[in-house]
């Protein structure tokens, strides 16, 4: 399959008509039906799409950043042409009367909405284990788990079925997916994208985030639905990423190390996979050195307090009197159907987290828990501001302490599975700019190396992931 | 025993904004259910509330006038809690970070004269819906048109003493907001809701009692009725031994009585936090400053104007300075030249009489000023102007335009043409009035004679005679003067 660019050339200048593109985007999602990647698509719908593509004067088409390419867009992104679940019962059947911002935005960039993908429900999850709709399969090993939340996203990139996908972030729900199936992943600074339209998580935490097979994949669709958006008060007023060419060399930049996020225990390979990259860096003339950031240990837990207070709330609505599943309980009062659609419509770690996030806001505990984390979160933002201020242009680490695990291996143990997301949250608490770039492998599985920028500055974290991903052979064992 | 009551008050009133708080939809009362709603209103998955500009200025313009600090930094919050009405589970409010702090209002105590009642607090917020119990049988209709309406709440502190002053507190509230045009506290219609916590002690004590909320009082005589209830109910409890529980008690404005909510098994946890869609508030305090700049004057400053710059006696500064707009229209009418004392009989009479009917100013303050010129210059008597006003005034009177000769334009018919039109152009005319006092001194020989033997209030009866003949068209001041010169020479 051809990248973004090269699918958009064709499209516009006629040689390879979108609906071309949309036949074989239908072929290749049928043939990878077995990775359950994907919970609603028709074939009708892309053609539809592809033809009022086709149908434009080519210089209108050639107008369009995304003609004729194939997108896929995470569950809990709301579209109005396929239902958006969120991979819940609770939204069994719900269709969003509105496209959310960045649907609007790939629309308009004369992209066509592939189809919608499985994902932890409410995107609550690590492994994509904890849909309704049954667990995603890791493209290269089915008995493994692509990651998560996104992981349906993540999955279809990776086994090429898409050139690129939305996922969405709340504590590292894309790169840590796309560092398990190799591919890339972009979570862009807080504000950078609209959240108009995606269902909220942790609204403080919460960016939509990009997949993309290739850095210039990702970089292409991240600069089309970027930008402020009048419908989100927390969207920042900054202008679309802008593209820029991958960079020659890195002479002149600093690259940091958090020695906290490199602990004794890491995964083997992943290690290999950082020293690596670390070589690829220095070959490239930047310079590399040994940081610390001292309040990394409480991310995890800052987080496991931050995100389901958020959560607790955000998904209040779910309560079966304007939409979605209704269940009207046995003894027949407003009480019994709230019980009755919330305990059944949610599946055991989404009440899990509901139930965490009602206790850390209780009277009583509030300041034990919910404003001790924010206090402790704008510690570990004040940690990075310093890294960055003394000098340091962009912070290296592991996406992930190890390489994708195997499905039911953590199900049965929450903080198991919470500190997958361990070196990836405190971005998101501290509202920066990351990414995964595919490094190498590890005994056959894809190892991620995180790239860190300060505030906005998603364009230059991705001219130099261009720069290290033309360096590194990312299908070659690392050790 | 001497027992004291303590009484604070909770107002929400609803912002005269055209679209609500946090969406684009209108806030018109009384439409068709579920037609003014959208996603952001409907807490459908994936929308965002984007917080309404002129909300917060009207917010902001309240707590001015009510002598609070605005705050720089305000902070919006979810207050978290299920109800079928309630779209999102949760409400978007203000809670440690409010809008504005410490005010003061005074008001005119029917026992203390003129105090000062503090304000705790104002701060913005959505409304919820309406469950209605009573349109499908056997199921409750849910309606989202007032959900996200935007809402100031405005909290007082404990220093109202009896419920006479509870209605004298809500009463100028209402004044002022009306004032200022943040609300048109129209309590019929849910702008304006009153929740009352109400707590009994021993008069000398300084802590408070426990105290009980009471609800549902749809006008402010009906705050007054329910908080005499209730006083006296607290009252009874503690002289008999017992203790004021802490409930939630509703008013029946139809049996008069006050009863306890159905007590719910928990009480309610809240959860305030911030809400993380929704940035801190940021007002600059150039802003703040301009607001306070723009506040309309405000009544006791007008009423003091009016009686110092104007010459009006208290009672009428008092009068038209209440209302805004009778304020305004009086104002305009001197501003058209009108003497302003007057212009204030006028306004208090004629005008507010037809005002209070229809909400509305028959005429324009430049028509009653002509009219009152009028009246000054001796076209009309005082009388006869006000059948002119009545006739310019009624509905279906004469016709009040006048074709422009040979332009097709209408014009206003002015008060001087009306006057000449009903005929009620004074006469003056020695001749013409002459006649009609020989008339009558020829019709009432009997009276005549009494007057003659020296019964002479009765040159009131003559003078009314001659205006009644004149159909009010005689100069009365020349009538006089031509009776008595003319009953005199008799003599």
């Amino acid at each position: 399959m051809s990248g973004v660019a090269a699918i958009a050339e064709g499209v516009a200048s006629g040689a390879a008509p979108a609906a071309g593109v949309a036949r074989e985007t239908g072929e290749r999602l049928r043939h990878s039906a077995g990775l359950n990647a994907t919970l609603h698509w028709s074939q009708g719908l892309l053609d539809r799409d592809a033809a009022r593509i086709d149908r434009l004067p080519i210089e209108e088409r050639k107008a369009l950043p995304l003609a004729g390419v194939p997108v896929a867009i995470k569950d809990n992104i709301v579209t109005t042409d396929e239902p958006t679940t969120c991979g819940s019962r609770i939204l069994e059947g719900y269709v969003s009367p509105f496209d959310a911002t960045v649907v609007a935005h790939l629309k308009a960039a004369g992209a066509i909405i592939s189809c919608k993908t499985n994902l932890d429900e409410f995107a609550m999850g690590s492994s994509t284990e904890h849909s309704a709709w049954g667990r995603v399969k890791h493209p290269l090993d089915q008995a493994r788990v692509p990651g998560g939340s996104s992981g349906g996203s993540a999955a279809l990139v990776a086994a090429g079925v898409v050139p690129a996908a939305l996922g969405s972030e709340t504590g590292g729900s894309v790169r840590q997916p796309a560092s398990f199936c190799g591919v890339v992943g972009v979570k862009p600074s807080y504000g950078r994208v609209s959240r108009f339209g995606l269902v909220a998580f942790g609204s403080s935490l919460d960016q939509v985030s990009v997949f993309g097979r290739t850095v210039d994949d990702a970089a292409r669709v991240l600069a089309v639905i970027s930008g402020q958006d009048r419908n989100d008060a927390t969207s920042a007023a900054q202008p679309a990423v802008s593209l820029e060419p991958a960079r020659k060399d890195l002479k002149g930049l600093t690259f940091g190390i958090p020695r906290e996020y490199m602990p004794a225990d890491l995964d083997a390979g992943v290690r290999a996979g950082i020293d690596l990259t670390v070589k690829a860096i220095k070959d490239l003339g930047g310079t590399v050195k040994d940081v610390t950031l001292p309040h990394t240990r409480f991310a995890v837990p800052c987080y496991y307090i931050v995100a389901p207070a958020e959560a607790a709330a955000n998904l209040a609505r779910y309560d079966g009197v304007r939409y979605g599943q209704r269940r009207i309980g046995s003894e027949g009062d407003v009480r019994a159907l709230y019980r009755a659609t919330r305990g059944q419509g949610f599946g055991a770690e989404v009440r899990r987290r509901i139930l965490i996030g009602t206790y850390v806001l209780s009277s009583g505990y509030y300041d034990a828990y919910y404003r001790k984390a924010q206090q402790v979160r704008a510690l570990l933002a004040d940690d990075f501001r310093r890294v960055f201020d003394a000098g340091v242009d962009l912070l290296l680490t592991p996406t992930t302490p190890t390489p994708a695990f195997k499905a039911g291996e953590k199900t049965e143990d929450p903080v198991a599975m919470y500190l997958a997301d361990i070196f990836t949250c405190s971005l998101n608490l501290a509202a920066l700019p990351a990414m995964s770039l595919p490094i190498g492998r590890s005994g056959g599985l894809p190892v991620g190396a995180q790239l860190v920028a300060p505030m906005f500055a998603e364009a230059r974290m991705l001219s130099v992931a261009a720069a290290l991903e033309a360096a590194l052979d990312a299908s070659r064992e690392v050790r | 025993m001497s027992w004291e009551t303590v009484i604070g008050l909770e107002v929400h009133v609803q912002l005269l904004t055209h679209s609500k708080m946090f969406c684009g939809c209108s806030t018109r009362f009384g439409s068709e259910p579920n037609t003014q709603v959208c996603p952001v209103c409907l807490g459908l998955p994936g929308a965002l509330p984007v917080p309404n500009a002129h909300a917060i200025e009207l917010a902001t313009r309240a707590a001015l006038a009510l002598g609070c600090k605005v705050q720089e930094t305000s902070v919006f919050a979810r207050k978290n809690y299920f109800y079928p009405d309630l779209p999102k589970g949760y409400q978007i409010s203000q809670f440690d970070q409010p809008l504005a702090v410490r005010g003061s209002m005074e008001i005119e105590s029917p026992e203390r004269g003129r105090i000062a009642i503090g304000v705790t607090r104002l701060h913005v917020e959505e409304d919820a819906g309406k469950s209605l119990h009573d349109r499908l049988p056997g199921k409750t209709a849910i309606d989202l048109n007032r959900a996200g309406t935007p809402l100031a709440e405005i909290v007082s502190e404990p220093d109202l003493r009896s419920p006479a002053e509870a209605r004298a507190y809500l009463t100028r509230l209402k004044q002022l907001l009306l004032y200022c045009q943040v609300s048109d506290c129209n309590m019929e219609e849910g702008s304006l809701r009153v929740d009352a916590n109400n707590s009994t002690r021993r008069l000398g004590d300084t802590r408070l009692g426990t105290k009980t909320e009471v609800k549902n009082m749809n006008s402010f005589a009906n705050v007054e009725r329910a908080l005499t209830v209730e006083r006296d109910r607290q009252i009874r409890l503690v002289e008999g031994g017992g203790r004021v529980e802490q409930v939630t008690m509703l008013f029946n404005a139809g049996s008069g009585e006050v009863r306890p909510m159905r007590s719910k098994e928990e009480s309610h946890d809240y959860r305030y936090f911030p809400d993380p869609d929704l940035p801190p508030l940021v007002l600059t305090r150039l802003w703040i400053e301009q607001q306070h700049a723009a506040l309309p004057e405000m009544p006791d400053a007008r009423r003091d104007r009016f009686m110092t710059v104007l010459g009006l006696p208290a009672y009428d500064a008092g009068v038209l300075s209440a209302e805004r707009p009778i304020a305004d229209y009086y104002e305009a009418v001197v501003a058209e030249g009108a003497e302003p004392k007057a212009a204030a009989n006028w306004v208090m009479t004629e005008v507010l009489r037809g005002y209070n009917d229809t909400g509305e100013f028959a005429v324009s303050p430049q028509w009653l000023a002509g009219l009152l010129e009028a009246v000054r210059d001796g076209t009309v008597s005082n009388q006869a102007a006000k059948q002119v006003y009545v006739a310019r005034a009624g509905r279906g009177s004469l016709s009040v335009t006048v074709e422009m000769r040979g332009t097709g334009k209408v014009s206003e018919v002015s008060p001087r043409q009306l006057a000449a039109k009903l005929g009620l152009i004074q006469v003056g005319d020695a001749d013409a009035l002459g006649s009609w006092v020989d008339e009558v001194i020829a019709a009432n020989p009997k009276e005549v004679g009494r007057y003659k033997a020296g019964e002479t209030k009765l040159l009131g009866f003559f003078q009314g005679q001659v205006m009644k003949k004149s159909a009010g068209k005689a100069d009365p001041k020349k009538v006089g003067a031509l009776l008595a010169e003319r009953l005199g020479s008799k003599k």
